[in-house]
């Protein structure tokens, strides 16, 4: 059930090449979504450090999600592929701090896809709204 | 002027001025349906209200959009009785126009959700603004009020059609719940503007920007379609504008520019599919082209990226392509080259979008997969399900209730059939650009019998004229890859004409030396950006400031109603001197595009550019949160708090430059080395060309004569003579690379060249070292003397073979697709089709007589060659079309040789006795590219080709800096366009090694000693390889580490991400400062 009080935040690391700028044309183009969703600027997904994400998840983040070019299309050849290999890990790792699987995606959103990332973080708002607070949550 | 308070603030504005402009002036939001800056305040909808107090009374209610400002007054924007009277206002509303997004969202703001009224479900609330617009801004008074009371309503005259509307839809555009005017107007509806991007599928406004993402990323006024241009009415957006910007007056100016070199690259003209009437584009709605499908299928064309077709925006289940609209037909026989591709790429992407239950047909004569990677994107998309049908049909019907056509086809065998589509695409072929023949009469170029300007084989971008280039479709249909490399080559012949002048325009900007701030606190200056409305309309960003200053560390806050003007760039300089600040943020768009201008800003200002930070509170905040400024502004703070957070860590960072070597490396001795070190030479650049054989020439030795009758050899000597000629190109024949060291700028390599041992220093590298032959194993290669190679053929057709006229009369087989196209080399060869047609018409030439067949799978006669592809079937040549799983056999009965191959048009084997049979083999990549690519640290394909940077984009360099690709060392292909290639990677390489020194980027890797124990984890992710792991002594013991070649990084980040001990970070993107972005998004606000 949806808990409508509940107002998550959403850390979003978006690469700089295309996931941001795709966050960039959702503004341009008025798509609205929820306010939920903070972006951090990254150069590359491969840059995201799975500590970063754990440290945000533990520290009262209700979700966490990475975006990045679509494979093949890295600024930096591969590391969209380096962040997918270690999204596996950060689901393994999330297990032994109990946290929800849910709570963390990846997802690829070029520069020219304002709607698809304006689509992606409401329905990640819409999901982590379902799951509910993150235990970590003081 | 008059002086007033509000909430406390004193103002001055000017006399006989409302009261809303002034309260927004200071970034406070006041709710209004209304009211319009560029219209006469009119007092409907009362949203406005504000407290005002005259003195010497008490305070009342009033409008404020339409209460003249008096002397003195005090007026109050946020108390519980406005609150109240505005929440009564939008109940009220909400009653009557509950279906209005608009009023459903203030509403929400002031806590109604429902109305404790009875809801009148009207579509209008009678706020004028039509009325206004139409008799104000466009002269017409078209619309009007009738009746009283609650009769009153909105109307033309008697309601009906009122000739004094000209159906601009202005009326439309500024009702502010959405309402159609054509219900209450007119029988016509507004006057629509396609979207000229979006190939017409949409509309636009008179004022647009183009598409999202263009350069410059500026809205332009339409002079066909604005009205205030056209008749001197609206006006209204010079009203809007708050950055003043609108200038009605600018004119188209002429300027002349002095140039040594032209550069033609005027495209091409899709085909116009009307003059194709069986297809019925532009009768049948769902009839559309594939340029047009390509819009559809775009997140940012007219449907949202949703696939939906024109006649009632339904998602088709059935999509036929009907591929060679406007190509290989009577008028136009030349192959458009890229429709085969673009058809399997939108049926892809469609089959991705909407998976299984979408049926896609494409109706092809022969697939022309023939570049790198098509043949198996090509079978990618049989494996999808895209269906593919060997037919032309020859017309569309339409079923006129459905919408949906019909098309019916012959298979090869000749069954007929018939299909329903619910939608079908003309893949439309590419003919030659508007202004070609204005071109060419200004240029003096020769045009070929379809308008493009074909060049020739040896010279592909020159024209007749020297000085005149021509790149890109205009000299024959190509796709992206070709079209770049022709654009580089272009920019290389220019280059070579040019090179005394390169660089003799750019002006350098000078800043003031730059501020130390080792040892400093941290002092951040704040600057928060309305951007007009864009911001400030939804935002408070006075209180934003306020909160800024309150963070830790920020000594200094303002906003600005424009943060990037040339006034707030003084101020923001003046604020960095007077405040001594050493971190400036500037809290407004996205650093994607404003950034370098801050940045320099701040240098003027004496510091460090990387000092700087910016919070993108408009792009990520109020553009996407339009509807909640509560929430927008508390994430504004968010984002502001985010990037102090950030900006406190931040360093100086440095481009540092290093010098290098302006000498290129050439490997390979082939057209491709040759074309490219004669380029680079004629630059001014010492080369060094190494050739693995003892002579020059390559593959092309092997070449005896061409499909346009050019004399291949004579030309190569001539090349191979100027280059043994030229001073600056140092010749090692008989080389073998022993290794090559170093990186972009100064690269150091080692060779062998007739056993003497070299070492030369050179800042580039440039791969043509060429392919081979296929040597088969197939159809008893090797074991008859009559069964022979293409090449071997043409070798035997230049020493006289059919020469003689009194011969009896041959029987030739050709067997295409030898060691192409198969398990083990999946890729299309892409050149054996046109040299078996070749070698065909010359055999047709000397013995008209003889007994021609080619047994094909597909003739991938591409662009110009097509016309040989038709004489060859004049000339009575016979093609027969083989299947991949029904290859031909070949026997030998008796000493007789023997083809056998089914027929899918006769529907039978046929049995050939041939006096020869011809293998046209593929083309394979060398052995030893394996040993150069690992020597060089670049990739190769799965096929064993070298593996450029990107395919489409960057076809000759390497992801490698300094390292470029041309010749069939890259894929298979003709001359000219090895030729366009080795010019390309010339220009490539000359844009490195023009300069005296190379600057390194700064936002690279560094390496924490203390932290890293050398388990170099980090090492192999590097997709540069930049990083090595090195020991040295420290305390007496061996230690560990990495280090990092600041040539090679480009600060990706896979390595800061992969260590597990904080040893190696990007900088000003640490996981510290990383963290301190997380650790302040997660602190929550008051």
């Amino acid at each position: 059930m949806t808990n409508t009080n509940f107002d998550p935040i959403i850390l979003s690391f978006c690469c700089n090449w295309c996931s941001y700028a795709g966050a960039d044309l959702a503004g341009i183009s008025r798509l609205q979504y929820p306010t939920n969703v903070r972006i951090i600027r990254v150069m590359c997904s491969g840059m995201v450090h799975p500590n970063l994400v754990i440290d945000a998840l533990t520290k009262g983040a209700d979700g966490v999600i990475i975006c990045g070019c679509h494979i093949g299309d890295c600024h930096y050849l591969e590391g969209n592929l380096k962040a997918q290999s270690r999204a596996e890990a950060i689901k393994l790792m999330l297990q032994d701090f109990g946290i929800e699987d849910e709570r963390f995606r990846i997802e690829w959103i070029s520069a020219s896809e304002g709607p698809r990332f304006a689509q992606v973080m409401k329905d990640f708002t819409e999901e982590i709204k379902k799951i509910g607070p993150s235990p970590y949550k003081v | 002027m008059v002086t007033l308070i509000i909430n406390n603030q004193k103002i001055e504005v000017e006399e006989g001025t409302y009261l809303l402009p002034a309260i927004e002036s200071l970034g406070i939001k006041v709710p209004t349906l209304c009211y319009h800056k560029a219209l006469m305040p009119y007092g409907a909808c009362r949203l406005c209200v504000v407290e005002v107090q005259v003195p010497g009374r008490d305070s009342s209610l009033q409008a404020s959009c339409s209460y003249p400002i008096i002397n003195g007054i005090n007026v109050f924007t946020n108390t519980e009785r406005i609150f109240r009277a505005r929440k009564v206002v939008a109940e009220l509303l909400l009653a009557r126009c509950p279906d209005s997004e608009a009023i459903i969202n203030i509403a929400a703001e002031y806590g109604v959700k429902e109305p404790r009224i009875k809801k009148k479900y009207e579509d209008c609330f009678l706020c004028g603004l039509c009325v206004r617009m139409c008799e104000e801004r466009m002269g017409r008074s078209a619309i009007g009020f009738t009746g009283r009371g609650s009769r009153r309503k909105q109307e033309t005259p008697y309601g009906k059609h009122n000739v004094m509307c000209w159906t601009c839809g202005a009326c439309n555009f500024i009702c502010p719940v959405g309402k159609k005017v054509q219900s209450f107007t007119i029988d016509t509806i507004p006057i629509s503007i396609p979207d000229s991007f979006n190939m017409g599928l949409n509309e636009r406004k008179p004022v647009s920007v183009l598409y999202p993402q263009a350069i410059p990323n500026k809205p332009a006024i339409d002079n066909n379609t604005c009205l205030h241009l056209n008749y001197d009415v609206c006006g209204i957006c010079k009203v809007v504008c708050e950055a003043k910007a609108i200038d009605y007056e600018q004119k188209e100016q002429k300027s002349e520019l002095n140039v040594g070199a032209v550069i033609l690259s005027p495209g091409y003209n899709p085909f116009n599919p009307e003059l194709k009437p069986d297809y019925g584009y532009g009768k049948f709605k769902n009839v559309i082209t594939a340029l047009e499908f390509e819009r559809i299928l775009s997140a940012s064309g007219p449907f949202q990226g949703k696939i939906l077709r024109p006649s009632d925006k339904t998602d088709p289940e059935k999509i036929a392509w009907i591929q060679c609209v406007g190509s290989r037909d009577y008028e136009r026989d030349y192959c458009s080259a890229v429709c085969c591709m673009y058809a399997t790429k939108e049926a892809i992407i469609a089959k991705e979008h909407e998976g299984e239950k979408l049926k896609c047909d494409i109706f092809y004569m022969d697939m022309r997969a023939f570049s790198k990677g098509f043949e198996e994107y090509y079978i990618r998309a049989q494996k999808l399900g895209v269906n593919y049908i060997r037919c032309r049909p020859l017309s569309i019907k339409e079923i006129p209730e459905t919408n949906n056509l019909i098309i019916d086809y012959l298979t090869e065998n000749d069954r007929k059939l018939s299909g329903e589509y619910e939608l079908v695409i003309l893949s439309t072929g590419l003919t030659a650009p508007g202004q070609a023949k204005k071109l060419a009469e200004e240029f003096s170029l020769e045009l070929n019998k379809y308008d493009f300007c074909e060049t020739s084989s040896f010279a592909p971008v020159d024209s007749p004229k020297e000085g005149v280039f021509v790149t890109g479709v205009f000299t024959e249909p190509k796709d992206i890859p070709e079209s770049v490399m022709q654009g580089s080559a272009a920019a290389a012949r220019t280059l070579s004409l040019l090179f005394t002048e390169k660089g003799k325009l750019v002006k350098k900007k000078v800043y003031p030396p730059e501020k130390d701030i080792t040892g400093e606190e941290p002092r951040v200056g704040i600057f928060v950006c309305h951007c007009g409305k864009n911001i400030g309309g939804v935002i408070n960003v006075p209180e934003v400031v306020e909160y800024a200053r309150t963070l830790p560390d920020v000594v200094y806050a303002e906003d600005n109603l424009y943060t990037c003007s040339a006034e707030s760039g003084e101020k923001i300089k003046q604020a960095i001197k007077e405040h001594n600040l050493n971190r400036v943020i500037v809290a407004s768009c996205t650093p994607r595009t404003h950034e370098p201008l801050f940045q320099s800003i701040i240098q003027e200002a004496g510091l460090n550019p990387y000092l700087f930070e910016m919070a993108n509170i408009r792009d990520q905040c109020t553009w996407v949160h339009m509807h909640e400024p509560k929430l927008a502004l508390q994430k504004a703070k968010d984002l502001v708090r985010m990037a102090v957070a950030k900006a406190r860590f931040l360093e100086p960072l440095y481009n540092r430059k290093v010098k290098i070597s302006r000498d290129a490396l050439v490997i390979g001795g082939g057209v491709s080395g040759i074309t490219s070190a004669l380029n680079l030479a004629e630059q001014s650049f010492e080369v060094y060309l190494l050739e693995k054989r003892d002579t020059l020439g390559g593959n092309f030795m092997k070449v005896k004569f061409m499909l346009n009758g050019d004399d291949p050899q004579k030309k190569l000597n001539s090349l191979i003579n100027k280059v043994k000629h030229h001073p600056k190109i140092h010749i090692y024949t008989n080389s073998q690379i022993v290794k090559i060291d170093g990186s972009v700028g100064n690269f150091s390599t080692e060779f062998k060249s007739d056993d003497n041992v070299h070492t030369v220093n050179h800042g580039v590298v440039i791969v043509a070292t060429g392919a081979e032959d296929y040597k088969p194993t197939e159809y008893l290669y090797g074991q008859d003397k009559n069964v022979i190679t293409q090449t071997e053929l043409e070798e035997k057709l230049a020493n006289g073979y059919l020469q003689t006229t009194n011969h009896k009369q041959q029987t030739v087989v050709m067997i295409q697709c030898v060691g192409s196209r198969d398990e083990k080399r999946p890729y299309c060869s892409r050149i054996c089709c046109q040299q078996a047609i070749k070698n065909a018409l010359m055999i047709k030439e000397k013995s008209p007589d003889t007994n021609l067949f080619i047994l094909y799978r597909d003739i991938r006669t591409y662009g110009f060659n097509e016309g040989y592809y038709t004489k060859a079937r004049e000339k009575d040549v016979r093609f027969i079309a083989y299947d991949a799983d029904k290859k031909p056999e070949v026997e030998k009965i008796n000493g007789q040789l023997k083809v056998s191959v089914y027929d899918p048009v006769l529907n039978a084997k046929v049995n050939i006795k041939t006096d020869l049979l011809i293998l046209s083999t593929g083309v394979i990549p060398r052995d030893d590219a394996k040993d150069l690519a690992q020597k060089l640290k670049v990739p190769l394909t799965s096929d064993g080709f070298f593996l450029e940077a990107h395919m489409k984009l960057r076809p000759v360099d390497f992801a490698t800096d300094g390292v470029f690709l041309c010749g069939l060392a890259h894929f298979p292909k003709t001359v000219d366009e090895s030729i366009a290639q080795a010019l390309a990677a010339s220009s490539r390489a000359s844009t490195i090694i023009s300069k005296e020194e190379i600057e390194l980027a700064a936002v690279i890797s560094n390496v924490v000693d203390e932290n890293c124990d050398g388990c170099a984890y980090c090492i192999d992710p590097c997709p540069y390889k930049a990083l090595t792991l090195f020991e040295y002594m420290r305390e007496g013991s061996i230690k560990k580490t990495v280090e990092v070649d600041e040539l090679k990084c480009k600060g990706c980040g896979t390595c800061m991400a992969t260590c597990p001990k904080k040893g190696i970070y990007v900088r000003n993107f640490k996981l510290e400062h990383i963290a301190a972005q997380i650790a302040a998004a997660l602190q929550t606000v008051e």
